[in-house]
């Protein structure tokens, strides 16, 4: 159901025309105006559309990067592999989304920049995935037989390892984009994303903060939103989960 | 035992690393980031030799070090007082939400979980449930704004914001918990569901204990293990909630004051926050493997076997 409801809010915001007007806020257009009078629900969905862009292109990166270092890692083993997890732990220590802040904190915001931050944070979750999948893959039977008959390393990354991975991949990139979402909008939130006027969820719900007092929809309404999207996908995800019954991450150690 | 000490001594120096070399992890000469480009060139030198960023990278990370060891964080470039006071007020603020944060989420959390079990499949158990992960989803930065409408503008109960008063840490610290209370209340009622099933339970029924005595002596006890393990972690999103809230709530924490000096630009304390913050977080996360540990009763039979 959540891709249904994607799926629809996507096709819209590709038809849409996005007019700012200058007006007073007041309950004219679906959602209200917010305190440029700037329709809240064009914004909203052009925000959505700047946050797709943003989340597709963190996710390919992240999920390139992390999956390739995972996988070559746990393939390898020994001191290299020692060392990748030593790195991947370090950025685990990390809490939540402050590598992001981090990295955003230091670079200017931006769009660019904001995508280099969030991918900064979020490769690690692929590897860590990636490699404790090749570490349990790499020990099954197939996989010795292959190598006996002489397969090159690459090709039993390419063949065996990583068709293993997709199923959990996907699930763990389902709960990935949820969590992007929510951290795009939360470093936006602080003003470290998207900058004014482009439209932004985090950057519309720090407006809202501000009329709290006089206009509370508007904080209400991109709140609204942002929530039944996070909804949506983890739902997704959960019923994902469900479906091909993933096992839950077996951190073999070698 | 010994290992684990000495590889956590590596994580923090790894942190370490990572947190003040990320200004030089930009592209870019990090004092241009700091003043903007229309700085003046004798602007920009005094800057330099006052970080200290004209010596070699090496000397910087090492003598950085030395004197992180004696407590010397450096000086705000802003307030020009030294960082470790701002940093030592700002901690004690955080941890004060995050204690009070963790307690009401236990409370609420093990209650609900157990609630849930002891009926399971009547409605109040579906109603739990469906809440739990109505708010897991709600991200903090509508929570906090939407309890203030609610319970500062609508019902004038509590403060909207700031740090006056006993009552000015309940927004933030519900805030906080909401999200920690639907993940403990669904770990304690699935284990509990599954320890209803099993031997234990069914040993101290035998035994002719009457419900209380098996719900909460023997069961609980045993679900309280899994909930130690993701304390951690459960404190790890804690303290990057608290960087939202902080900033909603206007609490002096260290979320605030990494968000405030982000804005400054005034990088000695947002790295000093950044550091603190990663370091409690490890340090937090081995604390509670430690009493798992001693907790889990399994663990101690293979000692002593």
């Amino acid at each position: 159901m959540g891709f249904i409801i994607s799926y629809l809010l996507n096709l819209d915001s590709n038809f849409m025309k996005l007019d700012e007007i200058l007006s007073r806020p007041s309950l004219d257009a679906f959602f209200g105006r917010d305190d440029y009078g700037r329709s809240i629900l064009v914004r909203l969905i052009e925000g959505f559309k700047n946050s797709t862009e943003i989340i597709i292109v963190v996710s390919i990166i992240s999920c390139t990067f992390g999956v390739l270092i995972g996988t070559i890692s746990g393939y390898l083993g020994g001191k290299f592999d020692r060392a990748v997890s030593f790195v991947i732990n370090l950025f685990m220590s990390f809490p939540g989304i402050l590598l992001a802040i981090a990295f955003a904190a230091m670079l200017s915001p931006g769009k660019y920049n904001l995508i280099l931050a969030l991918s900064i944070g979020g490769w690690v979750g692929y590897a860590r995935l990636s490699r404790g999948q090749t570490l349990l893959v790499k020990n099954y039977d197939f996989v010795k037989a292959s190598r006996a008959m002489g397969a090159s390393g690459w090709w039993v990354i390419g063949r065996h390892i990583l068709p293993s991975l997709t199923t959990p991949l996907l699930v763990e990139a389902t709960y990935a984009l949820a969590g992007l979402i929510i951290a795009e909008a939360s470093l936006s939130f602080l003003g470290l994303g998207l900058q004014a006027p482009e439209a932004s969820w985090g950057g519309m719900m720090r407006d809202s903060v501000r009329y709290l007092l006089v206009s509370p929809h508007y904080a209400i309404f991109v709140g609204i939103s942002i929530m039944s999207i996070v909804y949506c996908i983890n739902s997704t995800g959960d019923y994902l989960h469900r479906y091909w019954n993933i096992k839950s991450d077996q951190n073999a150690s070698s | 035992m010994l290992n684990k000490i000495i590889f956590i001594i590596f994580q923090i120096l790894g942190i370490y690393t990572i947190t003040f070399m990320l200004l030089h992890f930009i592209p870019g000469d990090p004092i241009q980031v700091m003043l903007g480009d229309s700085a003046s060139i004798a602007d920009q030198d005094k800057l330099r030799s006052h970080l200290g960023l004209d010596k070699p990278i090496l000397n910087q990370l090492t003598s950085s070090l030395f004197k992180i060891v004696q407590g010397d964080f450096g000086t705000s470039i802003i307030g020009q007082t030294p960082v470790l006071n701002s940093l030592v007020i700002a901690a004690k603020n955080t941890y004060l939400l995050a204690i009070t944060s963790l307690l009401i989420a236990l409370i609420f959390g093990l209650a609900g979980g157990i609630i849930a079990a002891k009926n399971h499949m009547l409605l109040i158990d579906k109603i739990i449930m469906s809440a739990s992960i109505f708010f897991i989803s709600i991200p903090h930065f509508f929570l906090g704004p939407l309890l203030i409408i609610i319970f500062s503008i609508w019902l004038g109960w509590l403060p909207v914001n700031g740090m006056d008063g006993l009552h000015a840490i309940i927004l933030p610290a519900i805030t906080l918990a909401l999200g920690m209370i639907a993940v403990i209340t669904k770990l304690t009622r699935n284990c509990m569901l599954e320890l209803i099933e099993s031997d234990v339970v069914r040993t101290a029924r035998a035994k002719g204990l009457n419900e209380w005595a098996v719900l909460i002596q023997h069961t609980f006890r045993l679900v309280l293990i899994p909930i130690i393990s993701i304390i951690g972690m459960q404190f790890g999103s804690l303290l990057s909630g608290a960087v939202i809230t902080e900033t909603i709530f206007s609490w002096n924490g260290l979320g605030m004051l990494l968000v405030e000096s982000i804005q400054t630009r005034d990088y000695p304390i947002t790295q000093a926050c950044i550091f603190i913050i990663a370091i409690s977080y490890i340090l937090i996360n081995m604390i509670t493997d430690l009493i798992y540990r001693f907790v889990d009763p399994r663990v101690k039979v293979e000692k002593f076997a």
